[in-house]
């Protein structure tokens, strides 16, 4: 029998051996089985790929390609508001607004977690932190709608924005992926090893410095992934932008006007009163398409940077 | 002791689940034999008849039925009643493939794009008039304002529109800014006042206003800014009579004002909208449950509407739609 | 992490504690305060929701609103009705409105939602982490695909799983079955990742002595390191589990329609708590918010519930190696 290692990851976490061995008839069968359930995920995506991709290739038949990209509809459109760039915009101003303010809350519960907490206090702290994500995102975009907009932004802030907006949506996406962010972010941190702190603190730095210029530094590909998958999950987010982040598009900068997103647009949609089949239904489709499109080439994104900045210990 | 303790998480919360049922079914045992209780004009409800209806179609209607079916329940009937959302054309859609008994409808079935589609299929069905909806205009409690025309209401609405303040639309009125909350663009209600009211060859309302999905966010707005103006529902503008304005409408014999009455007389033109309820046929005929459904439904329209907030039908209306569900199979 | 390691972490802990005069000056507090500031702002966020929401919801946290279906006509007609045909007012009027169809779907999704995604994602994360070699082009496209998966709307699950209940044949979609596959797909990325990372953390030596003592490969998966990774499973499953639960849209997607019946079995139609908050919500009728308000504390509670059950888990079970 043998077991060859090879180089596994370099945290230390130990190599994971190659196992070969004899088997037992019945095992082919049991790795056959469990060789499908792997290759699961990717009928999965296939099928995802199947059901979007015919009805929006129905759509851009219907549509050309140029209303499809642009800014604004076409005069006279009636029904059918082909362009989709207003809903790449509402998506990304609304996620910039999460991630400014998920990224620095965020890395910051990160670092007191790995670097100040001792073991005992983290056992509690980081399940409150998570607590965030088990809210479920309805129940976000109605407290958008009836806390944040009203209450926070107009009466307190005084800030006179519209029934739905970017900046409310924004700010309760951004609580809502905090712990998404956090959670990274810490594993990240903790993967440090303590040799590098050691050294900074040998070097007379104290904490506050080993945590911001060593340990930060060290782990930026774990948080740099942290970040884009934060990203990922703030532009996939469809309830509290359906709820409160508006229903019509809108090209415009400033955040305290409601602009539709992707999938704020792909919810209403689907919900309305267009029958399927018809061009304006099957351009949900169309943006669903785009969207898949966009969160699988962030993720590529993600996965480079990851590679590239790791640093080997 | 690990693997044991996770092996008893599933049938646990199985069990739990199965317990909750065990325990609250316990309520169903009321209303009994649920027959003629004597007095409204009730039509004797068999309550022996089991079985599900399924219906589709507007979420504007959708509050009727399910009060249909709720008190249907309540009177001792075991059939179950499932009811969904997906809008008037998602529900026809499904109608006329013969995926559901009823579809619910918020204006009558397309002409030119639906009724092929039900004929190609072999999807015979009967038309029943419901209710009607008087689509109010709200607007601040405190605007000096109280009457429209249509025309107004087109240079409102329209798309393109320009007009910014009352003033624009009567010098008589007020010179105040007007803030404008409207449904969002694939809900009914906005369909029906381009459509029919606005009556612009786009089909479209002006796209500056501030637009939701969701009424009561609507009802928000308007009811608290200056000068706000918008349009719902009958349902939603009652529930809040004490915190909006309802404007009476000119529909070219002299202004009026949006209440049961006038709906039900055909007065408040063009803004009462009739409600529909589109039956199969054949599962009419076939299933028992359908047709206890639907008898019981027309014969209590009028509590029905009521009890959803609806507006009945007139004397007319309602003989119209008794000989039609007489009709259905015949 | 290693023995050594760990250890090493200990003791520079200890050391670092003890070194708390460097860490006095002004920056240092000010970081610190920061620090506290982020961890605690997500809680001051939450409890701002749950108030909020408990205020809202406050007149009607009574049984009713457990044992009650939805009951959407106007108290005044009920009274009217109840008098009428001598039906109770509670079981008709809006003011005693209940959750217990959505209470007793969302139960029975979950069950079946995890008796289809802890195995099939248990099946293939074991196959990922023990069986497969690992830098093969197809086994690299697998978890660039799990971690695309992860990131994908909701709604679209829901697409994809009316497609499949098309294909198994069945006309209504809106049962449990159906509302399963949909939220099955939507945490099986979630159940595979993280069942990956914890027979990851099993160390090899478990698996080289099992392997040592004549064990097939097989064996050695089944009863050793499944077994030792079984507290991470659970714990990913319920996490898995909890985000389900609050999930409305791809329900939607799959038609699911409201319900005023207990589900029976798994092809019985169903609807979903947050379906049903969801709806309430934007009704107009003022009774109607407010139960739709106190529904929310219930799937709260619910949640937290979960997610409490899940930390005790991986405290009392969690194996330091």
């Amino acid at each position: 029998m043998t077991v060859t290692t090879e180089p596994g990851p370099p945290s230390g976490a130990g190599s994971a051996p190659v196992l070969t061995g004899r088997k037992r008839p019945g095992e082919t069968v049991i790795r056959a089985l469990l060789m499908l359930a792997a290759a699961l995920s990717v009928a999965i995506t296939i099928g995802i790929i199947l059901a979007v991709l015919q009805p929006a290739l129905d759509f851009f038949r219907q549509v050309p390609l140029g209303d499809f990209l642009a800014t604004r509809d076409p005069e006279g459109s009636g029904e059918l508001r082909p362009a989709a760039l207003p809903l790449l915009w509402g998506t990304a101003l609304t996620t910039i607004i999460a991630l400014a303010i998920a990224v620095p809350i965020g890395l910051a519960a990160a670092m007191y977690l790995s670097e100040y907490a001792s073991r005992r206090s983290r056992k509690w702290l980081k399940p409150t932190v998570e607590l965030l994500a088990g809210v479920p995102s309805v129940v976000y975009g109605f407290f958008a709608l009836s806390f944040v907009t009203p209450t926070l932004l107009n009466d307190i802030l005084s800030l006179n924005v519209s029934l739905t907006n970017s900046l409310g949506a924004g700010l309760v996406l951004g609580v809502m992926i905090i712990p998404t962010v956090a959670s990274l972010s810490e594993d990240a941190f903790s993967a440090v090893p303590q040799a590098l702190r050691q050294g900074s603190l040998a070097m007379g730095a104290n904490r506050m410095q080993t945590t911001l210029r060593v340990v930060l530094p060290a782990a930026l590909s774990g948080v740099a992934a942290a970040v884009v998958l934060g990203l990922s999950r703030a532009v996939g987010e469809t309830m509290i932008v359906a709820l409160a982040g508006g229903s019509s598009k809108s090209m415009s900068a400033d955040p305290t006007e409601g602009h539709q997103t992707m999938t704020a647009f792909i919810a209403q949609t689907a919900a309305g009163e267009n029958p399927p089949g018809s061009p304006e239904y099957n351009m949900l489709f169309a943006v669903a398409l785009l969207l898949f499109a966009i969160t699988f080439l962030m993720n590529m994104i993600s996965i480079r940077i990851v590679r590239r900045f790791r640093q080997a210990y | 002791m690990n693997v044991n303790i996770r092996r008893a998480v599933v049938p646990g919360v199985a069990a739990l689940a199965l317990l909750l049922t065990a325990c609250a079914g316990e309520d169903e045992a009321e209303g009994g034999t649920g027959t003629d209780s004597g007095s409204g004009g009730t039509s004797s409800l068999d309550t022996g008849v089991s079985g599900e209806v399924i219906v589709d179609g507007s979420s504007t209607v959708y509050p009727m039925t399910t009060a249909a079916a709720q008190l249907m329940n309540a009177e001792g009937s075991p059939v179950e009643v499932s009811v969904g959302e997906s809008g008037t054309g998602g529900g026809f859609e499904k109608f006329c493939v013969g995926d559901t008994d009823i579809s619910d409808a918020s204006r009558p079935i397309d002409d030119e794009e639906e009724v092929p589609v039900c004929e190609e299929n072999g999807i015979e069905y009967t038309e029943l008039l419901v209710a009607t909806d008087a689509l109010t205009v709200a607007v601040h409690p405190d605007l000096a304002v109280d009457c429209l025309t249509v025309d107004q209401l087109k240079e409102l609405f329209g798309p393109g529109s320009k007009v910014d303040s009352w003033k624009d639309l009567d010098p008589s009125f007020p010179d105040q800014e007007i803030t404008g909350f409207i449904p969002g663009t694939d809900s009914g209600t906005y369909d029906y006042m381009a459509a029919d009211v606005v009556e612009d060859e786009s089909e479209t309302l002006r796209d500056d206003f501030e637009s939701s999905e969701d009424d009561n966010v609507l009802v928000q707005g308007i009811s608290g800014t200056q000068g706000a103006v918008g349009f719902f529902g009958y349902s939603y503008y009652e529930e809040n009579a004490d915190t909006l304005k309802a404007l009476e409408i000119d529909g070219g014999d002299g202004c009026v004002a949006p209440s049961a009455e006038t709906a039900q007389d055909g007065s408040y033109t063009p803004l009462a909208r009739p409600l529909f309820i589109y039956v199969n046929d054949a599962s009419y005929a076939e299933e028992e449950a359908v047709s206890t459904f639907v008898d019981y439904y027309v014969a209590n329209l009028a509590d029905i509407a009521e009890g959803a907030q609806f507006i009945p039908l007139n004397e007319e209306d309602y003989g119209t739609t008794q000989e039609s569900l007489a009709g259905i199979g015949g | 992490m290693s023995v050594a390691s760990t250890a090493a972490r200990e003791a520079t802990a200890v050391v670092v504690s003890s070194g708390r005069s460097k860490d006095r000056n002004v920056a240092s507090v000010v970081f610190l305060s920061a620090l506290w500031f982020s961890l605690f702002f997500g809680v001051v966020v939450l409890l701002a929701l749950i108030i909020d929401t408990a205020i809202d919801g406050a007149g009607r946290f009574d049984l009713h609103l457990f044992t009650s279906y939805e009951q959407g006509i106007a108290h005044e007609q009920a009274e009217n009705f109840s008098e009428l045909r001598g039906i109770p007012v509670e079981d008709l009027s809006n003011r005693f409105t209940g959750f217990r169809a959505g209470i007793l779907g969302s139960l029975w999704l979950m069950v079946t939602t995890a008796l289809l995604a802890i195995p099939l994602g248990v099946a293939a994360a074991t196959y990922l982490e023990e069986f497969a070699t690992k830098d093969t082009w197809y086994n690299r496209l697998i978890e660039v695909n799990l971690q695309n998966l992860a990131a994908v709307p909701s709604i679209i699950y829901g697409m994809l799983a009316a497609a499949i209940m098309g294909l198994l044949g069945f006309q209504f979609k809106g049962i449990v079955l159906g509302g399963a596959i949909a939220l099955a797909l939507l945490i099986l990325p979630v159940v595979i990742i993280t069942t990956r990372e914890a027979l990851r953390a099993v160390p090899t030596e478990i698996r080289q002595g099992s392997l040592a003592l004549g064990a097939t490969v097989w064996q050695t998966t089944w009863r050793q390191t499944l077994p030792s990774a079984v507290p991470g499973i659970a714990t990913g499953t319920i996490l898995g589990l909890s985000r389900a639960i609050g999930e409305a849209a791809p329900l939607i997607m799959v038609g699911l329609a409201a319900a005023t019946w207990d589900p029976t079995g798994f092809t019985s139609k169903v609807e979903a708590l947050p379906m049903q908050i969801f709806r309430m919500a934007s009704n107009p009728q003022g009774a109607v918010q407010e139960a739709a308000s106190a529904g929310i504390i219930v799937l709260l509670v619910m949640i937290l519930g979960m997610n409490a059950l899940a930390i005790v888990i991986r405290n009392k079970f969690q194996k330091s190696w």
